[in-house]
Parts: structure tokens; C-alpha cells; sequence
């Protein structure tokens, strides 16, 4: 029995006498990963007496998390999450309202239109196929310009993309696709697409990286991911569909609730200093505080203009409802192959 | 005279010794732990099943959305066929592998006793990643798919049939070891024909260890997580499911209602062993004669041609992957590097994790040895009546029936009710070294009772009558003699809580990620190298638990041969 | 049946006057296991010094009875009175006794000094003491040279002398001894019954056997308590237990007989079974017609030639013969009763008895054992 005894102390006080120095910040996101250490070395080195706990996932999970976590909250803030998500929640009275010092620079478009701010937008990231030339090659496959371009049979199983209930990337591809073929015009697409796509993946990296190995031809992901791969020097083209892309923001919100709000509000501030949006702009090329050049290369000129017109509140508040439409069309439901 | 009972009026009423009291309070307290850690989890579990999100009781509505959503009722089919065909596979394969190994005279049986042991010391994910490298769609050996495609079912049975060998060839060597000399003797002197003696001498006797390893191997697959979430592509199991609707979706109801599925052939087997179990030791006599094979060429080259193929197979599997985690850019970029060794690139806790298993498992394995065996201890020699032995023993067996992604999501449930005070350790190292002791309790409970087993019961009977206490016998015989077994217990311990992905992947906090659930997340996001790197790391470090505690036995049973029969 | 419990003890559970008041005291203890009763309020004293076998068949009760002494499994009802204290519900640990078991139960990872020495303990045994302790009861039992060797290293017979030398090491008032030599083979086994006897005598420690062999209850014991079924049958001397069994399981579960039904058959003092008609000295007491378990010893028949005809004698026929060395032992056949007899090699030349012989036979009327059936 003694052993127990010293096991619970060894465990449970460890970590208790850890924390005695600096306050620390359980801080949800889904963030990518290599994001998170230079985002961490940053805000602790403005913030000497805050030390940041990641917890990341993928947009879906941790949106479900934070939402089932509700009664009991585990997270002080959320940095870097889908503005769906974040509108969602805002929704269910989980945000702690505060306007962060400097938030009013930032666009208009990109932040809480709430007065305290519920949210702050960090940047925009914009789906995009990430295209695997050698595969293309060996395979015999045409090169997509369209969404359209993806119903192609020769297409058949080449396809992967991310399961819009697990991935942020996910839901902001289908949202871009109802933004511009209609709800009704968009289950039409998806549902002669679901016959050429493999795979759903839970995260929405995962089909690009997949594309980057040749695992297949045509991967569904986001800008930045398939930006950086191509970086890395994998064989991929990054295209951005003529007919429209979806885009979503990435966002920091406080959590009501929390236990360290004093510190979460200067956390809150840095996420929209100078310093923060010059971090974004490494790996993001569309930022929401203006006047920072973006310093990440690689980004296919022409797609601000691709665009689609979104309007966030209404996709948000539509989300649980399209997501088990989804769920209920594709997940499971089709026969191995 | 013929009066059936004592009368009960000057009943004795004895004095419980120090001893008895002493062991009665261990189990008082064992059970108080199996009843918090695993009992309570597993009612909030139940529960849970019969509400909705609100927490208000919905009786069985969620069963009733269960059975009618056809996609999680082809996912319960899809465990059940999987496994079922796995299990088609494996065990002939096995049988014969332990038929080699046991009764045979082939040469080098050591060493493909060894290499029967590689699957269990790596996580179930590394061979689902191997066979990407092999069979996917830019693998070496593509062709041999024939247009098909690896991720799904095809993908899943291959990889379990790796991952599920080794503990269908351990029972099965088991079962073929202890078979009775004396009947091939017997069958011999009769003069029945080798393939005679074959079905009605070597069969039969190895009946319950095949019906054993048939339903180990039937749950495992069932139960895994690791190998279809790798490999399974859009082809749901029941253990998929459940992770997306925990984590995917964080639906605990509808979770613990696919759990409570998943539950069920957990059980069903369980129940079959025990069946079974009791079976055979009717059949058991104890004055068996080892039996001894005999050197002969028609057996035994077939016998070493087999075993050397199989060992192969095992071996590229492993080489794969541990090939591809050194490759710099799958399919393109060949060349050698040690990259995809440098974890943080790929996931924040970089090799953070690694340290965090090491230090989990190493808590564990000593943790756990000592509680399993000090309650194990209690439960044999301390009193047997009462309410209390009985259902701390049948709390102890509970385990092997709990898959651990049931018991992890009985943990969230549990731990993380606001109104649990023991909420405190949710998210912290010690939820997870608990949910793994907790996750691998029974199979350590049933070694040590078995050591217990083999010490002369009345040790403790001739240490009261010489007036020793009974921790003193305890530490001066009682432990140096089930060292060994301990021992075993220990690098058990580790080596699962090492390997293990479905007991923490709920559970794990944010600095308490470990290696295996690292695996899990690298793959998620595409990263299959450095996921293969991560899942030989755990490899690495389980193989040396493991030649650690051959070396050790080794040692102890050279100091100790003076006084060992 | 209460006849029976009378040897050795007085009639009155509760009458404990008299010349040296007993060692051990047992009052009416029974032992219940669930709904099985496993000892039916058994009595009997134990004196100083003495050395008392309990025998009986497996399942007898006899084991029950000595856990039950030694503390491990408490009866359920009754009284035990060792050495004038009340010990019925105490633990183990406060008793005082040594205790062999019939697996030695030695601790194989302790050298047999070690072992020895395992009791001996606290403050009562310092360490010099302790050793000259050891040195000296591996004197007792011949095993000086064998001090370091661990038990695995021994023969049985060594084994068995080494949990002999713990048991008596800390000078334990009472020497229990459960199935001592039932896992030694027969030669060592007959050779350390009388080691145990003597040193037993040497020592004058009050010693409880149990054992279900009888010839090793009938050789070393003072007096045995013969059990049957959770009862006590009979206590009584070896003699007494051989040669005046108090019942009828006594007298078939002790020494060789024969065993058959018979009728009281007139004039008083004659039974009669399968025809044949014989003079039966206990049969006088009985009353004509009265069913009775009857039986006969081998070395209570005697043979003599076919033309010798005296009171009770009949025909038999020699159906088998077992040559033992000092006797034959005859299978003989008259009427359908089957019964053996035994005879020195000279009269088995003498009589020419080999199968198929025709002798005439009779049973000493002095010594035909008979129980009413239905007592």
C-alpha cells in the first residue's frame, strides 16, 4: 500500500509544484504542428510570466471538446481555430466577451462585430488540391482547374480529403462549395464526387501530405499545407479551382470560465500585436491586421480573387446541421474499395 | 448422532490473527481500489449509455439510434468478419508455427521463439504502416494488389494477422508443450498411423489452447484501434467508431452505447475461455510425462522450412517499417536520413513523448507488479469467505474482458464528472499509469496467483506456529521465490503500457502525450515516416525491457540454482 | 457408541479431577463447512507426554480435528484446553505448538539452518543462543553435516527430519505431525516411525499423529483415536484398538479380516451363516435370531487336515496362497464364505495346502469379532 502512496505523490504533486513559478495557460488550437513551437517561443518571450499549454487537434475535435467541456472547462483561451467553431460557441455563451488592446485595427470583416469582441481573426486560409504531377504522369491524370474538373471517372479513387466533421479544412471546402453551387447544387457535387474520392481523413493536412507521397493523385487541403510541402520540395501543384474557394479564419476567443482570465486577456492582446501578425504572415499570405507583409512565398498569385462570398454567422450557425447531413450521406456508407 | 448440523447456540467465534487481519485490510483496500478505478468507470459507462447530452435519462433511445443507423451497424459486421477471417488465418499458421516449435527437433527453435515475440513489442500501428510501404498504392510489391487496394479490409487482416501471431503461437506452444508422452506411447505401441495419432492424440489435447488462442485472437482484432485507423481507409469498425464518436465528435452517449457493443464480443469470448477452461482441467492428469520429440527428417525439414518463412515474413514486416523511418522523402527522395527522428517537426511533444511512455510505463510496471501482486497475495492466502474475496476476485478477472478503448472512455466519463473529486488527476500522468494498470491488470492478477499457486500452501501455517508474522514470511520467502514472476509481471507491465494506444488515446493531457498516441496523430496528419520512426522507437524500447529481463532471469536463475528444483 | 468414548476419558465432559490432570482437553468440538458437518462434537484428553495417533480413512475427520487443534481452522463449536488455557478461538500465532506437515512445507530458498532456525526469533533468541539452538537439533536429527544444503539438495527422509528439527525448536508444548511419512517410500518410512517414536520419548513432548496407515498408528503410538465419518469410533491402546474393536468399522478398518453376515443361532454362544453353524464366545450376550456383523482375523483361523473333525470346525477349500516369508496366507472357500487364513510354511507343507486342497477349518470362538447389524 505504500506504494500507492508514494505513486500519488510522485504524480499528483509533481506537476503542482512545477506550476508555482509561472501562470500557465491551457490553450486549445488547431494550429498546424509546426506552427506551435515558434507561436510558444514568441508569445512566452513577451509574456515572461505566462507559460502556454498546448492541447491541438483537428478543427473538429477540439471544437467538440471545448462544446463537451462546456460544464467544465479545461481550456483558458483558444488560439487558432476555425471562426465557425468560434461563431458556434459564441452561440452557446462560451466566449468570455473582451476586446483585446489593438484589436480595433484589425479588418473589419475579420473580427467580432460584438462590442466587447468575442473573437479576434488571425488570418485566412483558403482551401486549394494539391496535385501530384509524377502520379498525374504515370496515371494518365488532366490536370483540374475546376472543382467541376474532380468528377473526371479518371479521377476514380485517386481522391482524398478531409472528413468535414473531424477537419476544420474539411467543412470550410464544403462550405466554399455550398457558398457557390447552392446547398441543393453542392450535395449534387459531393455526391458524384464521393464516387472518385478514396478516403475521408480525419485531419485536413493529411490529404495533401498523402498526395505529396504519391499515395494519390488529388488531395484536398488547404494553402498553407500544401504551400509547404511544395516548399519541401514534394512534386505537387497547388491549385486553386477557378470556380471559387472556400476560406475560413483562423481565430483566438478567452473561454468563459476560465480560471486565469487577467492572464488570458494579455495573451488575448498579443495574439493581435504587430509581433503575432508578422508570425501568421510566415506561413499565412492573407492576414488580418493590415499593413504586415506576409514573408511566406509560394502562394499562387491570382487566389485572393478566387474567393467565395461567405457569410460566416449564417455557415456557423448552419454547421451542426451539414455536418450530420454529411455524416449521414457519405460516413461509412460507402462499400470498401 | 445423525443429526445433520452442529447446533448453533455456543458457536466459536475466533480471534482473527494479525495476519488475517492484516491480509483482510489488503483486500479491503484492493477492493476499494478495483471498485473506484474499474467498477465505478465501467457503471458510469453503462449509464451513460441510457442518457442524452443534457445528462437527463433517455432509456433506449441511443440504442434505438444505433440500430437504426446503418453505417454503425456495418461497422459492428465489419469487426465481426474482419476478425473471424483473421482468425481463419492465423491460427493454422500459428499451430503449426508452435507445432515446429514444440514437436519437432528442427534446428535454431530458440531464435524463432524470438522472433515470435517481435509483433507484441511494437504498436499495433507498425504494421499497418508496413504494409502501406509494401502494398500501397506507391508500395514495393503494388503489383501483387492486382488494382485492389490496401486500405480497408484486405489492409486490416493482413496487419492483424502480424499483429495477433504471437500471442496465438505463445498459447498454442503452451498447449502443444504439455501434452502426455505417455499417450504417444501408448498410440505408438498400437500402432496407429502418424496422421491417426495426429487427430486423435495431438488434437485433442491441444483442443483448449486452440479454442483459447481462437477467441484471444477473435478480440483482439476486434478490439484494436490502432490497425484499422491506419490501414481500415473508409472502412469503419466498431473501435473506429468509437473514436469518432468520442473524439471525432465527443458524443459520450452515443460512445458508450458503440462501447457497450463492443463490450459484447469482449464478453462472449471471455466466457467461451472460461468455458473452455473448465473443460480442460477435467481432462488434465498430473502425473503427465513430458513428451520428447524424436529426430526425424519428414517432420522436421517441412517443420523448419515453415517456421523460417513465417519468421521472415515477420521480420520484413518489421524491417519496413524501420527502413522506412529513415527515408527522407517516401517515394521519391530514397536517400537515408534521420530526420523523420526529430519528432518535434511533427508534433509538439516531440520526443517529449518518447520520455513521457518511458516514465508511464516504468510507473506501471512497478506500480502495478506490486499492487497486482500484493492483492493476488491477499486474495490466496487471506481469508477466502465473505463477500469480499469473492468479488475482489471476480473484479480482478473483469479486465481481460474490457477492451481498452471502453475502459478509456469509462475513465473520461468517470474522472472528468465535475462532481468527482477524484477528477483531479484527469489530464495528468497518473490517470494514465491507473487506466494501464487497470487495462492489463488481469493477465499480471492470473501470473501472480499462479506463482502463488506453486508455493506449499502451508508456509503461512508453519510461519503462525513458529510465531513469525506473516509480512516476514512474506519478504524473506514468499517474494524471493515468485521473483521471476514478478519479474514477468514488471516487463509485462511495461511492455504494454509502452505499445498501447486504446487505453490513453482518450486520456492523455496536454503534457502527457504518449509515444504510441503520437504514432496515432503523426499518421492522422499524413506523416508516415516520422509515425514509423515514433513506432519504432517503441519498438526499440520494449525489445530491450525485454532482453533486460532475459539477461536477468538468466542471471537470477544461476544464483538461485542451488535451491530451485 | 458411547460405550466407545468412554476409554480414557470420564463420562463427564466437565469432570476434569483426577490423577494427572491432562494436557490437552477437547470438549464436544465439531466443525461445520457450509452445510457439511465435517466433526460431530468430539471429546477426548490428551496427557503429558503422550503420543496419540488419530486414524481413519480419508474424509475421516481426522485432519479437521488436528487443524482445529493447531489453530488454522478454528471448529465451530466446542472447547480446547491446552495446558489449563482455553486456546479454542485463539490464532495460530498464540498457540504453542510445532507442527510438521505432511509436504515438510520448508522454505526452499532458505538454507536447512535457516529453516531451523526460522521460529527462533526476538528477543528470547539472541543470535549465539539461536545458533547453539540450531547446532544442537541438527545434532538430534543426524543432519550436522548437511547445514548450508537447501532442502532441494536433500532426500525426503532428510527433509522430513529438518521440518521435524524446526517444529521442536522453539520447545513447542505440543508436537502436531499431519501425515508425517505419507510421501517417503516404505523402507524409509518404517525406519524413521521408530526416529520419530524415540526421539518423541526422548524429548517427553505430547505428540498428535495423524495418519491413515494403521500398522504406523499401531507401532509408535501411546494410544490411537480411530475416526470415522466426523466421529470418534474408539481411543484405546494398539492392543485394545487390535484386539477388542469397539465397533464393527473398528474392527474391518484395523488388521486383516474377513467380514461376513450371520444369524444368533441356538443354543446361546453359536452363529450360524452360509450353512455352516460355529461356537462364537461374544455371541452368548445375544439374542437368538439377531443379525450380526461378524469378523475374523487370518491368524485366528485355524486349518487342520480333512479327517479332523473337532466342535465348529467345517470343510474348506484352499482357493489361492500368498507366500509372505514368516506366514502363507491362505485364500480358503466353504459354502460361498470366503475368509483367509494364515499359516507358517511348515504347516502349509505339512497340510499340503495348495489350491483346490480340502482342509478342515475353524474359527477361534475366543476370537470372532460380532456387532449387532443394527446397533
Amino acid at each position: 500500500m505504500r506504494f500507492i502512496l508514494l505513486a500519488l505523490a510522485l504524480l499528483g504533486l509533481a506537476p503542482m509544484a512545477e506550476a508555482q513559478q509561472r501562470t500557465r495557460l491551457t490553450v486549445y488550437t488547431a494550429l498546424e504542428n509546426e506552427q506551435l513551437a515558434p507561436f510558444k517561443q514568441a508569445a512566452e518571450a513577451a509574456l515572461r510570466d505566462i507559460e502556454i499549454a498546448w492541447v491541438r487537434d483537428s478543427t473538429g475535435v477540439i471544437t467538440a471538446r471545448l462544446i463537451a467541456e462546456k460544464a467544465n472547462p479545461r481550456a483558458d483561451l483558444v488560439w487558432g481555430l476555425s471562426v465557425f467553431s468560434l461563431l458556434q460557441m459564441e452561440a452557446q455563451d462560451m466566449l468570455e466577451p473582451y476586446s483585446p488592446q489593438g484589436g480595433e485595427a484589425l479588418r473589419a470583416n475579420m473580427r467580432s462585430s460584438r462590442s466587447p469582441m468575442t473573437w479576434t481573426g488571425m488570418d485566412a486560409f483558403v482551401s486549394a488540391i494539391c496535385f501530384n504531377t509524377v502520379v498525374a504522369q504515370q496515371r494518365n491524370l488532366p490536370r483540374p482547374a475546376t472543382w467541376q474538373d474532380l468528377l473526371d471517372p479518371r479521377f476514380r479513387g485517386q481522391i482524398v480529403m478531409p472528413n468535414p466533421n473531424s477537419s476544420g479544412t474539411g467543412f470550410l471546402t464544403i462550405s466554399g462549395w455550398i457558398a457557390n453551387m447552392g446547398e441543393q447544387g453542392a450535395w449534387a457535387f459531393m455526391d458524384r464526387l464521393h464516387e472518385n474520392v478514396q478516403q475521408y481523413t480525419h485531419s485536413g493536412s493529411a490529404p495533401c501530405n498523402n498526395a505529396a507521397r504519391g499515395e494519390f493523385g488529388v488531395g484536398l487541403s488547404f494553402d498553407m499545407r500544401s504551400v509547404t510541402l511544395k516548399n519541401q520540395g514534394a512534386p505537387i501543384d497547388i491549385i486553386v479551382p477557378t470556380d471559387g474557394v472556400g476560406f475560413d479564419l483562423e481565430a483566438t476567443a478567452i473561454m468563459r470560465g476560465t480560471r486565469n482570465l487577467e492572464a488570458a486577456k494579455r495573451l488575448a492582446d498579443f495574439t493581435v500585436s504587430r509581433t503575432a501578425a508578422e508570425l501568421y504572415g510566415r506561413f499565412y499570405a492573407m492576414l488580418a491586421l493590415p499593413g504586415v507583409e506576409p514573408t511566406v512565398r509560394g502562394y499562387p498569385a491570382e487566389f485572393a480573387q478566387r474567393l467565395v462570398n461567405a457569410n460566416f454567422a449564417d455557415i456557423a450557425a448552419a454547421r451542426e446541421r451539414l455536418l450530420a447531413e454529411w455524416q449521414r450521406r457519405y460516413d461509412g456508407k460507402s462499400a470498401p474499395r | 448422532m445423525g443429526k445433520p448440523f452442529l447446533a448453533q447456540s455456543g458457536v466459536i467465534r475466533p480471534k482473527a490473527s494479525s495476519d488475517e487481519i492484516s491480509l483482510r485490510i489488503i483486500q479491503a483496500l484492493g477492493f476499494l481500489f478495483l471498485s473506484l478505478a474499474l467498477a465505478l468507470p465501467l457503471a458510469s459507462l453503462l449509464l451513460r449509455a441510457f442518457e442524452d447530452q443534457h445528462g437527463s435519462f433517455v432509456g433506449l433511445r441511443n440504442f434505438a439510434i444505433y440500430v437504426t443507423t446503418p453505417s454503425l451497424v456495418r461497422s459492428a459486421w465489419n469487426s465481426v468478419w474482419t476478425a473471424f477471417i483473421t482468425t481463419c488465418v492465423v491460427i493454422p499458421l500459428a499451430f503449426a508455427y508452435a507445432y515446429g516449435l514444440t514437436r519437432s527437433c528442427m534446428p535454431g527453435k530458440w531464435i524463432f521463439r524470438a522472433i515470435m515475440f517481435l509483433p507484441i513489442l511494437a504498436p499495433s500501428l507498425l504494421p499497418a504502416l508496413s504494409l502501406i510501404y509494401l502494398f500501397g498504392n506507391q508500395g514495393m510489391l503494388r503489383w501483387m494488389m492486382d488494382g485492389g487496394s490496401i486500405y480497408g479490409p484486405w489492409g486490416i487482416i493482413g496487419a492483424q494477422i502480424f499483429y495477433c501471431f504471437p500471442a496465438a503461437a505463445i498459447l498454442l506452444s503452451v498447449a502443444l508443450s504439455t501434452a502426455d508422452g505417455r499417450l504417444y506411447e501408448a498410440a505408438e505401441a498400437l500402432k496407429a498411423s502418424r496422421f491417426r495419432i495426429f487427430l486423435t492424440v495431438t488434437l485433442p489435447g491441444a483442443l483448449y489452447g486452440l479454442v483459447s488462442a481462437s477467441v484471444v485472437v477473435f478480440t483482439l482484432v476486434v478490439t484494436d484501434f490502432g490497425i484499422p485507423k491506419v490501414i481500415g481507409g473508409q472502412f469503419n469498425v466498431l473501435a473506429t467508431d468509437v473514436y469518432k464518436q468520442v473524439v471525432g465528435r465527443q458524443d459520450l452517449n452515443m460512445g458508450a452505447v458503440v462501447g457497450l457493443v463492443l463490450l459484447l464480443p469482449a464478453i462472449l469470448a471471455f466466457l467461451l475461455d472460461r468455458w473452455a477452461h473448465g473443460k480442460r482441467t477435467a481432462t488434465l492428469s498430473g502425473r503427465a510425462v513430458a513428451y520428447r520429440p524424436k529426430p526425424r527428417l519428414r517432420r522436421d525439414l517441412p517443420a523448419f522450412l515453415f517456421c523460417l518463412s513465417v519468421a521472415l515474413a515477420l521480420m520484413v514486416i518489421v524491417a519496413v517499417a524501420v527502413w522506412g523511418s529513415f527515408i527522407r522523402f517516401w517515394p521519391y527522395n530514397l536517400s537515408l536520413t534521420l530526420d523523420n527522428y526529430d519528432f518535434a517537426r511533427f508534433d509538439t511533444a516531440g520526443w517529449q513523448a518518447v520520455w513521457l511512455s518511458v516514465k508511464l510505463s516504468l510507473i506501471t510496471a512497478f506500480v502495478g507488479a506490486a499492487l497486482i501482486f500484493i492483492i493476488a497475495y491477499s486474495l490466496e492466502r487471506g481469508p477466502q469467505r465473505g463477500f469480499l474475496a469473492v468479488l475482489l476476485r471476480l473484479l480482478a478477472t473483469i479486465p481481460l474482458a474490457v477492451p481498452g478503448l471502453v475502459l478509456g472512455l469509462a475513465f473520461i466519463i468517470f474522472f472528468n464528472h465535475p462532481a468527482n473529486p477524484f477528477g483531479i488527476i484527469y489530464g495528468t500522468l497518473a490517470i494514465l499509469v491507473l487506466n494501464s494498470i487497470i487495462h492489463f491488470y488481469t493477465v499480471g492478477h492470473l501470473t501472480a496467483v499462479t506463482a502463488i499457486r506453486q508455493l506449499d500452501p502451508e508456509f503461512e501455517a508453519v510461519s503462525a506456529s513458529l510465531h513469525v508474522p506473516i509480512w516476514q514470511t512474506f519478504g524473506r520467502v514468499t517474494l524471493p521465490i515468485c521473483l521471476p514472476a514478478i519479474f514477468e509481471i514488471l516487463v509485462f507491465l511495461f511492455v504494454s503500457a509502452m505499445t498501447t494506444v486504446s487505453a490513453v488515446i482518450f486520456l492523455y493531457g496536454p503534457d502527457t502525450k504518449p509515444a504510441s498516441v503520437a504514432v496515432v496523430h503523426m499518421d492522422e496528419a499524413g506523416q508516415a515516416s516520422a509515425a514509423a520512426a515514433m513506432a519504432c522507437v517503441i519498438m526499440a524500447i520494449s525489445l530491450s525491457a525485454k532482453l533486460m529481463q532475459l539477461v536477468v532471469g538468466g542471471l537470477f536463475a544461476r544464483f538461485t540454482s542451488a535451491w530451485r528444483r | 457408541m458411547v460405550a466407545a468414548l468412554d476409554n480414557g476419558l470420564g463420562t463427564d465432559a466437565g469432570n476434569t479431577t483426577g490423577i494427572g490432570d491432562p494436557f490437552l482437553k477437547i470438549r464436544d468440538v465439531g466443525k461445520q463447512f457450509g452445510s457439511f458437518v465435517a466433526l460431530e462434537r468430539v471429546s477426548l484428553n490428551v496427557l503429558t507426554g503422550e503420543f496419540v495417533s488419530f486414524l481413519g480413512p480419508s474424509g475421516c475427520g481426522k485432519t479437521t480435528l488436528l487443524r482445529a487443534i493447531a489453530g488454522l481452522d478454528p471448529p465451530t463449536v466446542g472447547r480446547i484446553i491446552q495446558a489449563g488455557r482455553d486456546i479454542t478461538a485463539l490464532p495460530p500465532a498464540e498457540r504453542d505448538f510445532g507442527i510438521v506437515f505432511q509436504s515438510y512445507a520448508l522454505f526452499p530458498n532458505l538454507s536447512v539452518a535457516e529453516n531451523i532456525g526460522y521460529g527462533l526469533r526476538g528477543a528470547a533468541w539472541p543470535k549465539a543462543r539461536r545458533h547453539q539452538r540450531v547446532a544442537e537439533l541438527l545434532q538430534l536429527v543426524g543432519l550436522a553435516d548437511q547445514t548450508v544444503k537447501y532442502p532441494a539438495q536433500l532426500s525426503g527422509g532428510q527433509q522430513q527430519r529438518v521440518a521435524l528439527a524446526r517444529a521442536l525448536a522453539a520447545e513447542p508444548g505440543l508436537l502436531l505431525l499431519d501425515e508425517p511419512l505419507s510421501a517417503l517410500d516404505a523402507i524409509v518410512r518404517l525406519h524413521l516411525r521408530q526416529e520419530i517414536r524415540s526421539l518423541q520419548q526422548r524429548l517427553g513432548v505430547t505428540t498428535i499423529m495423524v495418519t491413515h496407515d494403521q500398522e504406523e498408528a499401531l507401532s509408535v503410538s501411546d494410544r490411537i483415536v480411530v475416526m470415522s465419518q466426523g466421529r470418534i469410533e474408539q481411543i484405546g491402546t494398539p492392543e485394545e484398538i487390535y484386539c477388542a474393536p469397539a465397533s464393527a468399522f473398528v474392527a474391518g478398518f484395523v488388521g486383516r479380516s474377513a467380514h461376513f453376515m450371520a444369524k444368533v443361532h441356538t443354543p446361546t454362544g453359536y452363529i450360524t451363516t452360509h450353512g455352516l453353524v460355529m461356537p462364537a464366545k461374544a455371541a452368548s450376550t445375544l439374542l437368538y435370531g439377531e443379525e450380526a456383523e461378524v469378523f475374523i482375523r487370518p491368524e485366528d483361523v485355524e486349518l487342520r487336515p480333512i479327517t479332523d473333525h473337532g466342535d465348529g470346525s467345517f470343510e474348506a477349500v484352499v482357493a489361492g496362497y500368498e507366500f509372505l516369508g514368516p506366514v502363507c496366507r491362505l485364500g480358503l472357500e466353504a459354502n460361498g464364505l470366503r475368509f483367509e487364513a494364515d499359516i507358517t510354511p511348515a504347516a502349509f507343507t505339512e497340510l499340503g495346502a495348495l489350491p483346490g486342497a480340502r482342509l478342515s477349518a475353524r474359527f477361534r470362538p475366543d476370537r470372532l469379532l460380532i456387532f449387532p447389524a443394527h446397533g
